[in-house]
């Protein structure tokens, strides 16, 4: 029988295998960040082990890191000695790391891609769950926890159990001004927030075919947000072109062996599926979420729902709980929600086209008088890149703040975070109780979303703006 | 690691699906370098409510969490599990868990037992009706009892193995520390490195 793409990958990198036991896989890359690594480096100390491959192993500082002022040292003093530890363990144990004010720097999962050392048919882990972002490449790409970091720093194997596998079909031409992250929104809204637990989700179809590379890691990003740890879609020629000339790509006669093997890496004709969820491209539109989990979303058109149309007691009290705590009555249009905060950026939607699309809708306009606009680019190569471009100077004229690479207000681990109340329209990636900042309200949005609802101040389309703008 | 076996303890009944981490630990107390000292964490947003259910004094040192569905999805922090731990919880049941945590909580020596809703409903009326009853979690038998009933739990047997045993996982793996050297000698060539270019 055939294998799918997941298996193929899984399969190559078994170390180990007994009856009885999970596999034991071989992790061709570690990236690590301030966070959740320093119990795991204490962990390696108290036992006197080294880092078995601290050539396959990568770290940034990004959770934490302002993004104003980022020369100076941290002024919050627990931020600071989170950032510092990296920095010690990283010189201790031979540890590449980019540090603040590093050209390199900036949120793992856009670092990792731009550097060209994310590649197809990899196993890469992080101790951060959306490290599915590199699964846009063919990668079996995932989170693990604060012990997993310490067993790979130790051993560069992981003790796995397989997953499953679910294809998440989407054919057909989206519309205009429809994105990446109506996708996955909207995957999410149909799978649920636990309709991917045990799987790893295959991302196939003419739909996905068709997006850049970077809009592909928007929707492999958010795959955890569906409950599975991982989510892949097959390496293609878009795939190949994107890491051909980046610093870590292979070369010469290993670019032709990579991309030999790469090629191999599509699920078999005959290959089956445990799972398989179908999307019709054409009848999606701008998403956006109402609630406080990512699978509470609905197209922006519809209106906020009635719990007690909701038959599942769970779902149900959910809803009732969540319009409580988003200050929502049911009922009223998303388009009339009024938000006071525009949040662009994050491992979501932080990369160069995601700047692009914004500033394309903001150009030669000035956001809603009534609300701040955050713009903090995924890496300070993004940022370059976007300054090269005059984006910067887009975003600023319109009213907008331009900040330095960074996690931000994704998570508000850093001083950019919401006030409780304060509701905010975000590219980024969960709209938890609480995620970006105490009280804090959150609507996930596309970038293009974002820009709309920063110009007319509530949850907005560029096709409500008047004229709409033209695309680039 | 410390092995369980079984554990007696009173029980939480948090009527509540999704709980995910961000909910268990919120960000900002991820910033400590340590391994202990994230009980005052756990459930911060909730903790100021008087009507929640850790602050009703019935549910005083409590240490068997009863959760809705989807408990733990979001964050792979493992923090979630060590403010559980600190905080006291020895064992959390629910239907459904996120894959992450399930998988921190086995590091951890936490026990995620899986009961399936109409047991998660059944132990919610117990210990909302009897405020403070005890259940007692027994690995071996992968059993819940709560007064007269005894519900089964799942739990994944290498998970239930290394928990009774009290194994740590470097150890284990270490012991196959040759086919490891075997299969980094097989890697490509064109596989990237992470040093300097």
């Amino acid at each position: 029988m055939g294998r799918t793409l997941a298996e193929k990958v899984w399969d190559a990198h078994v170390v180990r295998r007994a009856e009885g036991e999970p596999d034991l896989l071989y992790i061709d890359l570690h990236l690590v960040h301030e966070v959740t690594s320093p119990q795991a480096f204490e962990g390696l100390r108290l036992a006197g082990r080294p880092v078995r491959r601290p050539d396959l192993t990568l770290a940034t500082e990004d959770h934490n890191v302002p993004t104003v002022d980022i020369r100076g040292p941290i002024a919050d003093q627990v931020s600071r000695l989170q950032v510092e530890t990296l920095r010690t363990n990283c010189a201790e144990f031979g540890v590449r790391l980019f540090p603040m004010g590093d050209r390199e720097q900036g949120i793992v999962h856009v670092v990792g891609p731009q550097l060209g050392i994310t590649q197809p048919g990899m196993t890469i882990v992080c101790g951060d769950s959306h490290t599915s972002t590199h699964g846009a490449f063919g990668a079996l790409a995932f989170g693990i926890g604060t012990s997993e970091v310490e067993h790979v720093l130790a051993t560069q194997t992981l003790p796995l159990k397989p997953f499953k596998t679910m294809a998440i079909t989407v054919e057909g031409e989206l519309p205009q001004g429809v994105s990446a992250k109506d996708i996955i929104l909207a995957v999410i809204a149909r799978i649920g927030t636990g309709g991917g637990q045990g799987y790893v989700l295959e991302y196939r179809g003419s739909a996905i075919r068709a997006l850049s590379m970077e809009a592909r890691m928007t929707v492999a990003n958010m795959s955890i947000e569906a409950g599975a740890r991982a989510g892949m879609i097959a390496p293609d020629r878009t795939t190949f072109d994107y890491i051909q000339g980046r610093p870590h790509a292979p070369q010469g006669a290993d670019w032709d062996a990579a991309v030999e093997y790469w090629s191999s890496l599509v699920t078999d004709d005959d290959a089956v599926f445990d799972a398989e969820v179908y999307l019709d491209a054409a009848t999606l539109t701008p998403f956006v979420t109402w609630g406080t989990n990512p699978g509470q979303g609905l197209p922006l058109s519809e209106r906020v729902p009635d719990p007690a149309a909701i038959a599942d007691d769970n779902a149900r009290i959910a809803a009732e709980r969540a319009l409580e705590y988003m200050g929502l009555d049911a009922g009223t249009p998303l388009r009339d929600i009024r938000v006071d905060t525009v949040f662009l950026g994050s491992c979501t939607n932080g990369r160069i086209e995601d700047l692009r699309v914004a500033a394309d809708i903001l150009r030669g306009r000035r956001i809603d008088p009534g609300l701040r606009m955050l713009v903090v680019p995924g890496s300070m190569r993004v940022k370059e890149q976007a300054e090269a471009e005059g984006l910067d100077r887009v975003f600023v004229d319109a009213g907008a703040e331009w900040r330095s690479a960074g996690c931000s207000m994704c998570l508000g681990m850093n001083p950019d975070q919401l006030a409780p109340g304060e509701r905010s329209a975000s590219t980024s990636n969960r709209n938890f109780e609480g995620r970006q900042g105490k009280g804090g309200r959150t609507h996930l949005v596309s970038p293009a979303v974002a820009a709309a609802t920063a110009l007319r101040g509530t949850l907005s389309s560029p096709a409500d703006l008047d004229p709409a703008p033209v695309p680039a | 690691m410390e092995a369980f076996s079984s554990h007696t303890g009173v029980g939480i009944p948090l009527r509540r699906s999704n709980v995910d981490t961000d909910q268990i630990i919120p960000a900002v107390y991820l910033k400590r370098i340590t391994r202990t000292g994230f009980e005052d964490g756990l459930f911060a947003a909730w903790r100021g409510d008087p009507t929640f259910v850790l602050n009703q004094p019935a549910f005083q040192g409590g240490s068997v969490l009863v959760a809705g569905p989807d408990f733990g999805t979001g964050s792979s922090r493992e923090h979630a599990v060590w403010a559980l731990m600190d905080y006291g919880i020895r064992v959390v049941i629910s239907p459904r868990f996120a894959d992450i945590f399930r998988g921190n909580s086995a590091k951890g020596g936490l026990l995620a037992a899986q009961v399936d809703e109409d047991g998660v409903e059944l132990l919610w009326k117990l210990l909302e009706n009897n405020p403070g009853l005890e259940l007692t979690v027994d690995l071996a038998a992968q059993t819940v009892t709560a007064g007269a009933h005894v519900l089964f739990f799942d739990v994944d047997p290498y998970v239930r193995w290394r928990l009774l045993e009290g194994l740590d996982d470097i150890s284990l793996t270490l012991r196959h520390a040759d086919r490891i050297d075997e299969f980094e000698a097989a890697r490509p060539r064109f596989l990237p490195v992470t040093t300097a270019v």
